[in-house]
Order: structure tokens, then C-alpha cells, then sequence
């Protein structure tokens, strides 16, 4: 999805070197990675609408099992790894400014910033993760629920570990992008002419917070008022 | 038709660059849209390998030829590859691929890299799916109901999901790449109304692409995590209905036939108009039958689940919208048929490819509505009238309309010309072929006979031997234009930049056409099809 360097032209004049040879300019060429990033997330939200449908489904038919998983959830963990997302979407709001102004040493602290979030996110998401395997909440024969939602319970913490491991996947490929981006503004190729990488990157990272703002009070929150 | 003094263009897309790697690396949409015609060309016709075994295994009434476990695979592995692999990408990765750029005057699709990536994508997904098939095969069906699929089964369920899984990326990238190229890369003056209707299918195409595929891809992992890690999604036995998966499973599956057929609609469109020098009968219904096409698409799956326990209620409206479905379906029908009309009607092979579409489209689409109202769908669910019916569509639908455009495009693709007479002998003896296959199977379905079963009482054997009998025709037909289409490549006749007379931007260039498509950006000044009122400057 990224611009093909730039190919020598015998047009006699000089194009800018991320210009690829089949734009016409780096205007079209920045609307284009921008709608197919647009297009790219509208895939995404059908991707985990599929699992957000499965969810609603056994959430009304198993409403008292999904809250007594939601229980076993740690609302304060979730709620601190909620602001460490939020923070990084603004972290990364700024860095798409840094780098439409051309301010290329504070861009790359911005997109700094972003991945430590990023990784703190995911820190506090594993020590979450080694909890539940440690209380035996790992779906499968090993299953350990006193109650007597045990089947139904089994359910909801099949689509909690699916839907956060899915969105925990989409953060180290967010990871690998911010690297790649950090990479390319430290060699100078991210300009104030040519900013989209970082604008649709950013466009990428924003979409997974977004998931996960509906995942948190879909999972942590919702039982608790039921 | 061709002007006195044809050569071959000396710089091409063909001769810019040889060897392995000036392919398997290239960005340029031309050659990838090569690369995919010799994948799927192959895809194809392992599928087709797969339909000689369960027809020969049908010729007799007790199913001499294998085992029951090996026909449940046959029949699953048919479906695989052929829906997958050939049926879903076909058009759009091979004609889409060329034509999308060159039609609407831009150099390439807008990401080419991602272009060249998908096709990589394609081919491991293919490949997975492949060895999966070989080391052991799958035996759910290609619908993969569980919760056969997901706890019972004991055959490569995973691996070969997990192909399809990949293989839906190249659909989605494609989509995208497609969406975007039309969006950002029109030439000047290539307004959306100006578009050749190819485009207005493909762009719908590219939209179920991507917002259907993705579901697909959520279920298969789904599917894969129950089987993995004993997760209950669709296990009864652990509080999961199985019936969610048949609503995820046909919330793509049934916007994929749509994926299948639209594009084979937008090369009918630019086969009648050419054939008939005309344009069409009311672009605009056409252009918008394809966006209605692709949106009520969606909305119709629950057909396939009139028998699963759904509610009389959700059947009742899921029947009132897949009647919905004929009405664009039956404009386009129309319109072709209205372009035809006084004509200048054309016996060209792919105008024979267009007729064929026509006529087997309409007994698919007419079938489809038997199928569409419950109490008569409740009576043939899982015959062969079912068998029958989707295969009109996407035998006699998709793959007419692929034969025809490849044979339209071909001299574009390829510079030169095939021979003709064996070209209109193999489209006879396809629909020959095609029809003796398929309409017995109407009838035996219609009596009772059900799919998916290896053996079958005696008195369905007349029907099942005619049915084979047209299965070996059909697939003489399909080999004969492989001979003779490599055959020209080497000592066909040259074809000129236009060899049909059509106009368009694809035939204002040289055949084939240079690398960037275009010498000049082409300034577009008139409106598809003005085969009646040529406009200045145009090279008709």
C-alpha cells in the first residue's frame, strides 16, 4: 500500500522521489493510500463486526453466564490499559501533525511515545492473560468455574480471549508500521510534502483504539450493571 | 476489419523484460493478470479432475468407482477449488486485472506492489489448500456446516480452511485495489457515466469483495478455534448454535455467487454492445442494476436456511428479498436482449459466449426462483434441482462470461488472433456440453434424487449416464480452447490494436499494449458504446 520508489521517467523533468510513476501527482497519490486505507478498515470493522455479532448473540442468550465471566474480569486493569490507549491516540494525532508541519525530530518522539504506549498496553494485557491461567479461566478441558454457568461461562471467555487476542494481534502489527514509520522519518523520507505514510498508519492505529473502546465495556463493563 | 499493415508494436509488455523474475517480481497489472490466468487455469482444472471422478462414480447407480468417504471428499474438493479458486477470482483477477487500468486511461491500478503481494497471496492459499487436499482431503462439503466441521470430522478441516482464509486477502486487496484505481486514476474526462459497464460490475464486485469477505474470514477462524482449543462456538454440546455459523457462513457465501456472476455480466455488456454494434439499452439501468445487484446480495442469505429452524417469519421476508434479486438481474436480461434488437448481431465467438451467458442465465435465474419461495424450496433442498440450478449460474453464467471475454480480449492480450472456426466449435460444443450435464440434473433432483449421496436407486440411472455422458463433452470443450489459444500465441495471425472494430480505450492502444499502457494520458471526450455516433479524434 505504500508508494513504489521512484522510477527514472524521459520526461526531462524531475519528479519528487516518492512519486510513483503511474500518479500524475503527489496529491493523487496521497488520496489514494488514504481512501485504501479507508477501504482497508471498512474490511476491518466487518472482520470484528463477525465477532461482535457472535458476542450479542450468546450475550442474550446466556445473559446471567456472561455476567458472571464479566466479573471475573479486572475492571481496574482494563481501565488503566483504556487511558494508556486513548493517550496514544493522541500521542499519534500529534505526530500526524509533527509530520504534515515538518517537524522531523519531534515526529519521531511523537511515534516514540505511540509504541511505548502500544507496549504497555500489551504489558498490562499479558499480566491480565497470565491471571486467567493462573485462576484457570482458559477455555478447554482444563476449565475451572464453580458455578453453574460452567458451559456458558466457557463461552464468554472463548470470544473475551479471541476478540482481545485479535485486537492485541492488530496492536504488534500497529507495533511493526510505528517501527517502519520511526524508520522512514529518521532517513529523512517522511516530509511535510510527503506525509501520508504517517497519516494512514495513524489512520490504522486510531481504528484499533476504537476496537477496543467497544470491547472494554462490552466485556469489563456491561455485567456489571445487568 | 484490421487495417492492411499490421505490426507488432516493437516495445510491449510482453518484451519489456524476460526471465523468471521480470514476472514473478513485476508491478505491472498486465503481466500480473497473466500470472493469475495461469493459476487459475490450473486451479480450474484440478476442480475439474475432481468433477470427472464423481460423474464417472455416478454413471452407475450403485457408485462402482470409489468409496463413500471418497466421493464425500470428491464433492467437497470440487467445490473448494472451484468456488475458491477459480469461480471467485477468475474475472476479476484476470480481465479486472488487465482492463480496469487501461479502461479508464490510467497506467496501473493504484498499488501496484499491493497488486503483485495479492497474487502471492493467492497462490500460497491455493497451494495450502492444495496439499491439504492431497494429503488426505476434506470430506464437510465446501460449505463446512458444523458441527461436522468443527468436532467431528476427522479429516484436514484446518489446513484447508485456513487456505481459504488466506486466499480471501488477495479477494479483499483486490477489491481494494479496484475501488481506489476507480476512484483516484480515471483519466481526464472518464466520468463515472462514461465508464464501460465492465467497470460498474467490477467496482460492485469489488464491493461485496470487501465487505463480504471478511466475515468468511472471522468464521473460518472461528471454526479453526473451536477445533483447535475445544472452544464451544458451534458445539451444541457446549451452549453454541450451529446455525449462527450457517448465518455467518452464507452472509458471505451467498454474496460470493454475486461475486462470481457480476463480473461475467460486465463482459456480456461489453460482448453485446461490440457484437451488436450498439450501446447498450439503457446504461444507466444496467450500471445501477449492478450496485442493486451487489446490495440486495446481501440481504438474501437466509434462503439457503429455509429447512435449518429458522423463524416462518425471518423465511417470509428472506423469500420477498431474493425475489427482490431477480429485478435487476432480469434489467440487465432485459437490456441486452434490447440492445440486440435491430443490431448489427454478430456470430463472433464471444457474441456465441454472450448468447450461451444469456440463455443459461436466464434458466439459472428463473430456476432460482422456484428456490426462492419457501414451500417449493422446503421440497427440493439438497436435490439435484438444487445442483442444477447453481451450477446454470456459475457454470453457465461465470464461465461463459470468462470464455467470452478471454476470447474478446485476447488478440488485445495477446497481440494476435486465434483460430476462429475451432473457437465457435469449442463455444458449440460447451453448451452442448454444458446443457446435457446440467438439465437432467434439474429433473432427477425434481424426482427426488439428493446430492451428495455416492449411490442412487436404478431408475435415476438414465439421467445420471446422460449427465456424465455431457460432463465428457463439456470438458472437450473446455480443453480445446486451452490448444488452440497457446497455439496462436506463436502462430496466430496478427491482430492490430483493433482486430473487432470496438470502440473503448483498451483498443485505442497498440495490441498488446506498452507497459505504461498509453503513450499520452487519453483525454476522454465521448460516452461508451458510441458505436453510431463516432466523435472526433476518436480512433474507431
Amino acid at each position: 500500500m505504500l508508494p513504489e520508489p521512484a522510477h527514472p521517467h524521459g520526461h526531462g523533468h524531475v519528479h519528487h522521489p516518492a512519486l510513483a510513476h503511474h500518479f500524475d501527482n503527489l496529491a493523487q497519490q496521497g488520496e489514494a493510500s488514504t481512501l485504501g486505507m479507508w477501504v482497508f478498515l471498512v474490511t476491518e470493522v466487518l472482520f470484528f463486526g463477525g465477532l461482535f455479532l457472535v458476542y450479542l448473540v450468546y450475550r442474550s442468550k446466556y445473559p446471567e453466564a456472561f455476567i458472571a465471566g464479566s466479573h471475573e474480569l479486572d475492571v481496574l486493569l482494563g481501565g488503566i490499559n483504556t487511558a494508556v490507549l486513548i493517550t496514544s491516540s493522541l500521542t499519534m494525532a500529534l505526530a500526524v501533525h509533527a509530520a504534515q508541519t515538518g517537524h522531523r525530530r519531534t515526529l519521531m518522539w511523537l511515534l516514540v511515545a505511540t509504541m511505548v504506549l502500544g507496549a504497555a498496553f500489551l504489558g498490562i494485557k499479558s499480566v491480565e492473560y497470565y491471571h486467567k491461567f493462573e485462576e484457570h479461566h482458559i477455555p478447554g478441558p482444563g476449565f475451572v468455574f464453580e458455578k453453574e454457568h460452567f458451559a456458558n461461562v466457557q463461552l464468554f471467555f472463548s470470544l473475551y480471549f479471541l476478540m482481545t487476542g485479535l485486537h492485541a494481534l492488530h496492536m504488534i502489527i500497529g507495533l511493526g508500521i510505528m517501527t517502519w514509520m520511526l524508520v522512514w522519518s529518521w532517513r529523512g523520507i517522511v516530509t511535510a510534502e510527503y506525509y501520508s505514510p504517517i497519516e494512514i498508519s495513524g489512520l490504522y492505529w486510531h481504528f484499533v483504539d476504537i476496537v477496543w473502546i467497544f470491547l472494554f465495556p462490552l466485556l469489563y463493563l456491561l455485567g456489571r450493571h445487568g | 476489419m484490421a487495417s492492411p499493415t499490421i505490426l507488432i508494436p516493437p516495445r510491449h509488455y510482453l518484451n519489456d523484460g524476460y526471465g523468471v523474475a521480470s514476472w514473478l517480481l513485476t508491478r505491472d497489472h498486465k503481466r500480473i493478470a497473466l500470472l493469475y490466468l495461469a493459476a487459475v487455469t490450473f486451479f480450474f482444472f484440478v476442480g475439474g479432475a475432481f468433477a470427472v471422478l464423481i460423474r464417472l462414480d455416478l454413471a452407475t447407480p450403485a457408485g462402482d468407482l470409489v468409496s463413500d468417504e471418497t466421493y464425500n471428499k470428491l464433492f467437497t474438493m470440487h467445490g473448494v477449488m472451484m468456488v475458491f479458486f477459480f469461480l471467485i477470482p477468475a474475472i476479476p483477477s484476470v480481465l479486472g486485472n488487465f482492463l480496469v487500468p487501461i479502461m479508464i486511461g490510467a497506467k496501473d491500478l493504484a498499488f501496484p506492489k499491493l497488486n503483485l503481494f495479492s497474487w502471492y497471496i493467492y497462490m500460497v492459499g491455493g497451494l495450502f489448500t492444495l496439499y491439504a487436499l492431497v494429503t488426505g482431503g476434506v470430506d464437510t462439503g465446501w460449505t463446512f456446516y458444523a458441527p461436522f466441521s468443527t468436532v467431528s470430522s476427522t479429516t484436514n478441516v484446518i489446513p484447508t480452511a485456513l487456505g481459504i482464509f488466506i486466499t480471501g486477502f488477495s479477494s479483499i486487496l483486490t477489491g481494494l485495489n479496484f475501488i481506489v484505481t476507480i476512484h483516484r486514476m480515471r483519466a481526464p474526462g472518464m466520468t463515472w457515466f462514461r465508464m464501460p459497464l465492465f467497470l460498474w460490475s467490477t467496482y460492485a464486485t469489488s464491493l461485496i469483495n470487501v465487505l463480504g469477505t471478511p466475515v468468511i474470514a472471522i468464521t473460518i477462524l472461528l471454526v479453526a478455534a473451536e477445533r483447535v482449543f475445544k472452544f464451544g462456538f458451534f458445539n451444541p454440546a457446549l451452549g453454541g448454535d450451529p446455525v449462527l455459523f450457517q448465518h455467518l457462513f452464507w452472509f458471505y457465501s451467498h454474496p460470493a455467487v454475486y461475486i462470481m456472476v457480476l463480473p461475467a455480466m460486465g463482459v456480456i455488456s461489453e460482448l453485446v454492445a461490440a457484437g451488436c454494434r450498439k450501446p447498450v439499452f439503457g446504461y444507466p439501468f444496467v450500471a445501477f442494476a449492478s450496485l442493486a445487484i451487489a446490495v440486495l446480495g446481501f440481504l438474501v442469505w437466509g434462503h439457503h436456511m429455509f429447512v435449518a429452524g429458522q423463524s416462518v417469519y425471518a423465511a417470509l421476508i428472506f423469500s420477498i428479498l431474493s425475489f427482490l434479486v431477480a429485478i435487476p438481474s432480469a434489467v440487465k436480461v432485459f437490456n441486452w436482449t434490447a440492445t440486440m434488437y435491430r443490431g448489427a448481431v454478430s456470430w463472433d465467438t464471444p457474441m456465441l459466449y454472450a448468447y450461451g451467458f444469456i440463455g443459461l442465465f436466464t434458466i439459472g435465474g428463473l430456476t432460482g426462483l422456484f428456490l426462492a419461495a419457501v414451500g417449493l424450496d422446503v421440497h427440493v433442498t439438497d436435490t439435484y434441482f438444487i445442483v442444477a440450478h447453481f451450477h446454470y449460474i456459475m457454470v453457465g453464467g461465470t464461465i461463459m462470461g470468462y470464455l467470452g471475454g478471454l476470447h474478446y480480449w485476447w488478440p488485445k492480450m495477446s497481440g494476435r488472433l486465434y483460430n476462429e472456426a475451432l473457437a465457435k466449435l469449442s463455444a458449440g460444443i460447451i453448451f452442448i456440453g454444458f446443457n446435457l450435464t446440467f438439465f437432467p440434473q434439474f429433473v432427477v433432483g425434481y424426482l427426488g434424487m439428493p446430492r451428495r449421496y455416492h449411490s442412487y436407486p436404478e431408475e435415476f440411472q438414465v439421467l445420471n449416464v446422460l449427465s456424465s455422458a455431457g460432463a465428457s463433452i463439456l470438458g472437450v470443450g473446455y480443453l480445446i480452447p486451452m490448444i488452440y489459444l497457446m497455439w496462436s500465441l506463436r502462430y496466430g495471425r496478427l491482430a492490430g490494436s483493433n482486430p473487432w472494430g470496438s470502440v473503448g480505450l483498451e483498443w485505442t492502444t497498440t495490441s498488446p499494449p506498452p507497459t505504461e499502457n498509453f503513450t499520452e494520458t487519453p483525454i476522454v471526450t465521448w460516452n461508451a458504446y458510441e458505436y453510431n455516433a463516432p466523435v472526433e479524434g476518436h480512433v474507431a
